[in-house]
């Protein structure tokens, strides 16, 4: 069979199951980077304190997940999680056995909580270009704690933070290529299981190169566009 | 606690210490030099040269590392012309496939580093440089090169700390680094939090200490910005007084 057969969407082709794993790919990044946004403010939030445990904290948490392989992560989590699960079973139930945990949501929190350390470095760099005039003078009329948050501060972290969000959301998209260590039918581990049945390999992983490619560069197509969008109110040089 | 277990694992572990250290290394000197070789296509400014290299970066760094690695692992034995041919010696071989695709890797992202880093040479720098009648190498080896470097010394830093944690994608190829080890601990006493923990710890310690040479590096390399000598004395003094 022709590649060009192999990657269509005939009765031998493989193209409409590299779709589904294309959004198998796109829907747990995006799970991951939702878990990594909740993370990220967090301990942003933790980092820009003034209490000296929570400041520690937050600089704990992001040297940790930015010094350790991602993959350990995935890992400890995958396997860890189950080791624990299992360890509960027995003591409830007295009985032994392996619980297997779910590969969406762990691998989506293992890389979650990975970007989740990226994204916080990203909201505390934006939450610092806020001029410190516009708290003061929210200050001044009056606003407090929420609305001081979501009306003055919130809109601009979310401003300043597009472009470091784009690098990390590409980070977040590529890393979830290692989430197929755990069995969750991506698309990396799609393409492994064609490239095992039809001994192609070359085809079936450049295929997802490809595919790939075509995430990230409509990635990066939208964040541009979400920063133009958002900075359409700030007069530039 | 089992502190026997711990240390056994922690022994067990660094023996896959110098296989990562090796990996990390070889594929940092490789894919550096064809780094300087993407960069210095791309800014010679004849077409063909830079497109090349812009493609190549595009295509590197929008996909995955572990696709790349499986490409060149897997992807290329495909093809009965390669195994026949002498490159097979070197294909089949999952430590250089592994650095091979790190390399490679690690070209892409250091490629647009550096570039950012020539860019940011002032041009008044090289202007004036050429009034003092600078040939090209002296201009390059005392005014744009130590410029370059010194910009783009803190994002190669984490360039470097990113490609030790890359080096844990050879064990998906079967190599026994670190998280190779690790994983087959994990595999023998299904104890996966204490191993995995472990191996971060390693992972952790190495990272610090690269960080820490990278910013001596950054230190020895930026007099300019230091307090002068008395300014120092008058620091050290002041804090005392």
């Amino acid at each position: 069979m022709s590649a060009f057969e192999l990657l269509g969407f005939g009765e031998k082709g493989w193209g409409a199951l590299l779709l589904q794993a294309t959004a198998m790919t796109l829907a747990v990044t995006l799970t991951a980077f939702f878990f990594g946004g909740v993370f990220g403010a967090v301990v942003a939030r933790g980092k820009l304190s003034d209490s000296m445990v929570a400041r520690v904290a937050g600089d704990v948490y992001t040297t940790v997940l930015r010094g350790v392989p991602d993959l350990l992560v995935i890992y400890l989590l995958y396997f860890g999680g189950s080791q624990l699960l299992s360890s509960l079973y027995r003591l409830v139930t007295g009985e032994t056995g392996f619980i297997g945990i779910n590969a969406f949501l762990t691998g989506a929190m293992a890389v979650g909580v990975v970007s989740g350390a990226y994204q916080a470095e990203v909201f505390r760099g934006a939450y610092l270009a806020i001029p410190r005039g516009e708290i003061e003078a929210a200050r001044s009329v009056g606003m407090s704690g929420w609305t001081l948050f979501h009306r003055i501060v919130l809109p601009q972290v979310l401003r300043f933070a597009i472009p470091g969000l784009g690098n990390v959301w590409q980070l977040a998209l590529k890393e979830s290529a290692l989430i197929s260590v755990t069995g969750l039918v991506e698309l990396l581990r799609q393409s492994q299981v064609a490239s095992g049945s039809t001994r192609q390999p070359f085809v079936f992983y450049s295929a997802a190169a490809v595919l790939y490619l075509v995430l990230t560069s409509v990635s990066t197509w939208t964040f541009n566009k979400a920063e133009s969008t958002a900075m359409r109110g700030v007069r530039r040089a | 606690m089992d502190f026997a277990f711990y240390s056994e694992v922690i022994w067990r572990l660094l023996g896959g210490l110098p296989m990562t250290l090796n990996i990390a290394f070889v594929s940092v000197a490789v894919g550096g030099l064809f780094a300087v070789g993407l960069a210095l296509m791309q800014e010679s400014g004849v077409a063909p040269l830079v497109w090349i290299s812009r493609a190549y970066v595009f295509v590197f760094r929008g996909t995955p590392l572990l696709v790349q690695m499986f490409l060149i692992f897997y992807g290329l034995s495909q093809f009965p012309e390669i195994r026949a041919s002498w490159a097979w010696t070197y294909l089949r071989q999952p430590y250089f496939c592994a650095v091979l695709a790190l390399a490679m890797n690690t070209a892409a992202y250091t490629a647009e580093i550096l570039r950012g880093g020539l860019q940011s040479v002032p041009f008044g720098q090289i202007e004036a440089a050429r009034a003092c009648g600078m040939s090209r190498v002296t201009l390059y080896r005392r005014v744009v090169l130590p410029i370059a470097v010194r910009q783009a010394l803190p994002a190669y830093g984490t360039e470097l700390i990113l490609m030790v944690r890359a080096t844990a994608l050879a064990s998906i190829i079967t190599i026994m680094e670190i998280t190779g080890i690790a994983q087959k601990i994990n595999s023998e006493t299904f104890r996966a939090i204490e191993v995995f923990v472990c191996a971060g710890v390693i992972y952790l310690a190495i990272n610090f200490l690269l960080s820490r040479v990278v910013m001596a590096l950054e230190h020895w390399l930026t007099p300019h910005l230091r307090a002068m000598p008395h300014e120092q004395l008058l620091a050290k003094v002041g804090d005392k007084l």
